[in-house]
């Protein structure tokens, strides 16, 4: 299970990587595969204030629908829309191609308790 | 909560050596996936995959008067059937709604194989042996019997070499004989995915040998191990009910739009009602429905008219791998049932625009 060692993540199963006070939202590589065949990414927050644990957004995939929840509290400044057309790069790339949210953190500090790649990698077994 | 146990399929341990996801369906634990879902469906759709589906049951009903139990509890009119022949059918209950559907095997004269869902193996028998009141003799097998589904156009080619028996059949229709050195194992053109194929019922004590038989004769055609998951996305292309998605205790065949299963040439459980219903028409219907706008329907989600008025439910859908298009079966209220009325699908509160079709969804 690929669970890189430079992003901070969700007991939701969504990485962070932050840089600055912008943070780039995506979900794991154990995330993708619980899914299946990822579908359609239905994203219309753009521009949005969201606490933290709103949902920002909704993933599809043919077996199954799953709500997608800010993992910090901020603004969306940028929605990948490269999904609209390649939704399957969630599945083929979930760290890169497949990122789905930036945001504009409103409390950096939150981001001091997101998960480590290893506390992660714990939760996922 | 109380745990159930989950009962095993005999070739539980082939699954997870293969890395089949495996999950909790119908009592069992069953193979879900293997490489994913689109790439085993579309292998199925246009080569050839099998699915282990030994969690289906297996009731045998044979001697002197099993041909009259069987069309006391059936709606299909099984009198039709000659030595060989398979016909689709359902156990009416007394409330209008369905107590499972399955497949009736007429494997000689006075020898008969139900073959019924997993998931209703207890309910069923307990049905039969309440209307079995002239005594046929009745055995529940499913315990022993395992069943793989080898589906695809070249299931045949793929099959061929291991038995004698010629597997060029007409479809629905089954042969006993010698299958990959064992005797005594059923073989029949059936399926649940459309895509052509056989199903193959065996001892579970020969389940490693047909096992071993069907992985290497799979190679010389690719064959592909294909799970649960898209055995569902390939039955709902082709518009096939799933019993606890689209039929239940609560739906008529008549509603189903499985009055093709349904003669009143007999006398069965509950014949009055459905017959009414037939003649004088049913307040909703199950249709099938593609989307028109972006999104996928899920099974409970509500169907809306133009005005927002609640009109029915969805009870299958999913994005079809095969066309690329979010596909859907739910009962709306008849006015809306005629192929091309619009119907809007309630998703996330919003009301996404789809279209009544004529199914299958998928022609080939």
């Amino acid at each position: 299970m690929n669970v890189p060692a430079n992003l901070k993540y969700t007991k939701d199963h969504e990485w962070c990587k932050i840089e600055g006070n912008v943070a780039t939202i995506g979900i794991t590589d154990f995330a993708q595969g619980e899914l299946g065949d990822i579908v359609y990414v239905e994203i219309e927050t753009e521009g949005d204030d969201l606490e933290r644990e709103a949902i920002f957004g909704t993933v599809e995939a043919v077996k199954t629908v799953s709500d997608l929840f800010m993992p910090l509290s901020g603004k969306v400044i940028e929605v990948n829309g490269d999904l609209e057309s390649a939704p399957e790069s969630v599945n083929q790339n979930p760290y890169e191609g497949g990122w789905m949210i930036k945001i504009e953190m409103s409390n950096p500090d939150e981001a001091n308790e997101l998960l480590s790649a290893d506390d992660y990698k714990a939760i996922i077994g | 909560m109380e745990a159930t146990a989950l009962k095993d399929i005999i070739l539980k341990d082939k699954h997870i050596a293969l890395g089949a996801k495996m999950v909790p369906f119908a009592g069992f634990t069953m193979p879900l996936q293997y490489t994913g879902l689109t790439d085993e469906h579309l292998n199925v759709r246009n080569n050839v995959g099998v699915f282990d589906v030994s969690h289906m049951g297996e009731f045998m009903v044979s001697g002197e008067g099993a041909l009259d139990l069987i069309q006391r509890i059936t709606s299909n009119d099984a009198a039709v059937l000659t030595p060989g022949k398979v016909q689709y059918s359902c156990f009416p209950n007394y409330d209008g709604g369905i107590v499972d559907d399955l497949l009736v095997y007429m494997l000689a004269k006075d020898n008969y194989m139900l073959v019924v869902n997993g998931a209703n193996i207890d309910k069923d028998w307990e049905w039969v042996v309440r209307h079995n009141s002239n005594n046929v003799s009745i055995e529940n097998i499913s315990d022993r019997i395992s069943l793989l589904a080898v589906q695809g156009p070249n299931a045949q080619k793929m099959l061929q070499p291991l038995t004698n028996m010629s597997l060029d059949m007409t479809y629905y229709t089954v042969q006993q004989g010698t299958f990959a050195g064992v005797e005594d194992v059923i073989i029949s053109s059936t399926g649940y995915t459309g895509a052509g194929g056989f199903e193959v019922y065996f001892h579970n004590k020969d389940a490693e040998k047909i096992w071993d038989a069907i992985q290497e004769a799979g190679k010389a055609v690719d064959m592909k191990m294909a799970g649960l998951a898209c055995r569902d996305t390939l039955r709902l292309e082709m518009g096939f009910c799933l019993y606890g998605n689209d039929i239940n205790d609560t739906t008529s065949p008549i509603e189903a739009g499985l009055g093709w299963i349904t003669k009143f040439t007999k006398d069965f459980v509950n014949v009055d009602y459905l017959k009414k219903q037939k003649e004088e028409g049913v307040a909703r219907k199950l249709v099938g429905f593609e989307l028109i706008e972006r999104g996928i329907p899920r099974q409970h989600y509500q169907i809306v008219d133009a005005e927002g008025n609640v009109i029915g439910e969805v009870t299958s859908g999913t994005q079809s791998p095969s066309l690329n298009k979010a596909i859907g079966m739910g009962y709306v209220a008849t006015p809306f049932a005629k192929v091309d009325s619009d119907i809007y699908i309630l998703i996330r509160d919003k009301k996404v625009k789809a279209n009544v079709v004529k199914m299958p969804f998928y022609k080939g």
